[in-house]
């Protein structure tokens, strides 16, 4: 346990826009976003698990805290992260999770990881310590800003502590194959989406689709049965799914597309995961960025340049332009929070 | 009463005969109300106690009149505040002196069902009810069931952020939301969130869920669906004290059950109940626990089986799981009716709303009981167990006189034990008007800026609904010297 709080605020004080910062972890998402830019703040020293009531489903850490400490923790006591943000480190760190808000392979049952999120304390671009949300389920006082806080990539605070939602862990899993085509895959799963079957994660690639099961014994073994045995998968598939070490995602150009799990097979050059029952496509593509931003729109959702090499990025872009309206919300929302443009400057969007 | 402390800017009257006569043009003169007993039905939601007639009352059938609407109010600086079904606890759609009430009530179409997304895509004005009563031939139904739900439409659920009985395995609103088309003041229209499951840049659905009306008005919003269970079986356990009703809570989560519903009833609460629906509840118990489990019917047998294990164990006296879909309706009936059978009791009852860690359920329950007996008011207790959303109804009459403040302030008491124990003023039902001054209790005066530059960021002018939800400086200031900002 250590709280740094101190040194943060000094260093925002000291900060300024010609001499912006940097908030960072372990650096393991350095290559999501645009790219990082400004003097590095490094959070990793102020760390520890603050509170953690397993019967209250709430824990509370500070943002240096490792992932695998807080999961550690909560196996122990046989709960989990049910959004299951990727690790892509053993040091990611709480804050770093929260910050890019990446959800992992349950999240089309289970939801986002900012569906966990209850609260958040964070210093603002005046160095001003904020609570919002707590350490309960259920909360409507005042606006929803802890939400907001995951996904914005800490260009609105540094975040200091986090409280989230926990879940027990499913007492029994079941993971199925099936060799079958990609349109195949997303027509079944379109048609098991409304049926109450335990399908907590899918995942569909080369020719084949992975479904895991999870929840009662009795409800498992009940939805095996109507689905067929299939064949074996990997052991330590869905892990690294989550974690991204398939060697699917040794690719140096990735998309990331974000659709309607109803949207038909994408016809675009490369090779494709998809994950979330349909809703999450990755794409491993050298078509031009326009191409792949405008085939994910017309799909009704958007495409995120996961990981590129510096300069198509920095030309077109980690994330889908917005709007002109709703990018006014943005500039408005990032001025009320940091209105000298202290926190990790465009690595959301080069205009915040 | 009065409605405190509402600070609005208000148009000449100069402004207020021309924005009329662009109202007038904008709307058939059915849609416009200006009579004071046309305006009568709009000068309250359903906080009962204060009341205030709005200047008019516009009643818009489409986007684009709604959005001509607040383009109109916008130019002339009049306030809007947006009214669903007017069911809302917490005085969210109370009328702003001067101010124009928009009423969404035409706005009752379900545009679209999509079976195999699982989405709806439903005008603001649809009730929460008749979202699922459309999914149902899909074997789909909305999760959030608010107690309002026959009534209480959509848009007035986005606003507050409804919860309901199911919402620790189903979730709150802001987990059931994919999309909102959403109005901002000045008549633009945003589409926020996506028919994905995320879309680019800030969550800003996360900020307008639960804005009270605040941020901007709902258009249109598409939900999610959920299959619905196969089954569903509830048990009733019967408890000698809340004490061991609470424990029982904490040792079904402790055993790895997240019920479908949870909730937990004291012995006002369920007398109150029964008399009126008959619901079969044990009325010599000091407290009764409804645990429900849902899904296949394997694991519905496999976690009643579990629950009620655990709950006798943790010293249920009493035992009894339903044998029928009608019992376990009955079941819910009773505490689905617990507010309006609390009202049989009493002229009139203020509905509370913390939200506690579980674990103070019973130093909160003690307190509450002692401050009864000092308010001299009779309380019953109702409490979404599973997510410690505790609802204690206040029970007292109006004509007498200081009744009403006498409840106010057991009522500012029972929400300030809520902050401290390390909880939340309000859970489900929103901030509104009712517990305006209590938020200077759950948040410093730097918090509360950051709340005003968030509304500010949307609404620079502050013609939203304004004087809810998040207090002034002055306002606090008040609070804290008077213990009431009323």
């Amino acid at each position: 346990m250590n709280d740094m709080t101190e040194m943060f605020i000094e260093r925002i004080r000291a900060a300024s826009a010609a001499k912006p910062l940097c908030i960072r972890g372990a650096g393991s998402k350095d290559f999501y976003g645009n790219a990082p830019q400004g003097e590095v703040l490094d959070v990793r020293g102020h760390r520890g698990i603050v509170a953690y009531e397993p019967t209250e489903l709430v824990i509370t850490a500070r943002s240096g805290t490792p992932l695998t400490e807080i999961e550690t923790a909560l196996a122990e006591q046989g709960q989990c992260l049910p959004c299951e943000p990727p690790r892509f480190s053993a040091d990611s760190t709480l804050g770093g999770v929260v910050a890019a808000g990446l959800s992992g392979p349950r999240r089309a049952s289970a939801g986002a990881l900012r569906d966990y999120v209850l609260g958040v304390k964070l210093l603002d671009g005046n160095a001003r310590e904020l609570n919002f949300g707590g350490r309960v389920m259920k909360n409507v006082a005042g606006y929803d800003v802890s939400r907001v806080i995951a996904g914005s990539l800490g260009t609105l605070g540094l975040i200091l502590e986090v409280s989230l939602k926990v879940l027990p862990r499913p007492v029994a899993e079941s993971t199925l194959r099936f060799a079958m085509s990609e349109a195949d895959a997303l027509e079944r799963l379109n048609r098991w989406r409304g049926q109450p079957l335990p399908i907590v994660a899918s995942a569909w690639h080369d020719g084949a689709l992975t479904l895991k099961l999870a929840g009662a014994r009795a409800a498992v073994d009940a939805a095996v049965r109507k689905l067929g045995v299939g064949e074996a998968a990997e052991s330590g598939f869905w892990d690294a799914l989550r974690d991204q070490k398939l060697p699917f995602f040794t690719a140096e150009t990735l998309w990331r597309l974000s659709l309607p799990a109803t949207a038909p097979a994408l016809d675009l050059p490369g090779e494709q995961l998809v994950e979330w029952g349909g809703a999450q496509r990755w794409l491993k593509s050298d078509a031009p960025a326009e191409t792949i931003r405008a085939a994910a729109a017309a799909g009704g959702g958007h495409a995120t340049l996961y990981r590129a090499p510096a300069e198509p990025k920095a030309r077109v872009g980690a994330f889908a332009p917005l709007p002109a309206p709703p990018l006014a919300l943005h500039r408005s929302l990032k001025a009320a929070f940091d209105p000298r443009g202290l926190f990790n400057p465009g690595r959301l969007y080069r205009e915040l | 009463m009065a409605v405190p402390g509402v600070q609005a800017p208000t148009p000449n009257s100069d402004g207020q005969a021309a924005l009329l006569r662009e109202l007038a043009a904008i709307l058939p003169p059915s849609a416009l109300l200006v009579e004071h007993e046309d305006l009568k039905p709009y000068e309250c939601d359903g906080l009962t106690a204060y009341r205030q007639l709005p200047w008019v009352v516009a009643l818009p059938s489409d986007e684009a009149q709604a959005v001509a609407i607040l383009r109109a109010c916008h130019r002339h600086r009049v306030p809007v505040v947006a009214r669903g079904a007017g069911t809302g606890l917490s005085g969210g759609a109370t009328p702003v002196a001067g101010g124009v009430i928009l009423s969404l009530a035409k706005f009752m179409r379900i545009l679209s069902i999509d079976p195999l997304a699982c989405t709806a895509r439903v005008q603001p004005g649809v009730r929460n009810l008749a979202i699922s009563e459309a999914a149902a031939p899909f074997g789909l139904y909305y999760a959030p069931d608010p107690s309002s739900q026959l009534a209480c439409t959509i848009g007035g659920n986005v606003a507050e952020n409804s919860g309901g009985v199911h919402c620790l395995k189903y979730g709150l609103t802001v987990h059931n939301i994919l999309k909102l088309r959403v109005a901002l003041i000045d008549g633009t229209v945003v589409e926020i969130g996506s028919d994905a499951l995320d879309a680019p840049g800030y969550d800003l659905l996360a900020l307008l869920v639960g804005s009270e009306g605040m941020l901007g008005i709902v258009l249109e919003a598409t939900v999610k669906l959920t299959p619905k269970p196969q089954v569903a079986q509830v048990v009733m356990a019967s408890f000698d004290d809340v004490v061991a009703a609470g424990n029982a809570v904490a040792a079904i989560i402790a055993a790895g059950i997240i019920p479908a519903g949870l909730e937990m009833m004291d012995k006002p609460a369920t007398a109150a109940v029964e008399d009126f629906v008959h619901a079969g509840y044990d009325l010599s118990a000091a407290a009764i626990l409804l645990a429900e489990s849902d899904g296949t019917p394997e694991e519905v047998e496999e976690e009643i089986a579990a629950m009620k294990a655990v709950l006798a164990r943790a010293g249920a006296r009493e035992l009894r799981v339903s044998q029928s879909e009608a019992e376990r309706l009955k079941f819910w009936a009773g505490r689905k009716a617990a507010f309006p059978a609390v009202g049989r009791l009493t002229p009139d009852y203020l509905c509370m709303d913390g939200t506690i860690p579980r674990k103070h359920l019973a130093r909160v329950l003690t307190r509450i009981a002692e401050l009864a007996t000092q308010y001299g008011l009779r309380c019953a207790n109702v409490f979404h167990a599973g997510d410690g959303n505790l609802h204690p109804l206040i029970m007292f009459d109006a004509n007498v006189p200081g009744e009403l403040e006498r409840a106010t302030e057991f009522g500012a008491r029972i929400l300030e034990l809520s902050v401290d124990v390390g909880g939340t003023i309000t859970g489900e039902h929103g901030v509104g008007i009712e517990k305006v001054g209590q938020m200077c209790v759950q948040f410093t005066r730097e918090e509360l800026e950051a709340f005003h530059a968030v509304k500010a960021a949307f609404d620079p002018d502050g013609l939203l609904n304004p004087g809810k939800a998040v207090p002034t400086p002055r306002r606090c200031s008040e609070y804290r010297l008077t213990g009431s900002a009323r």
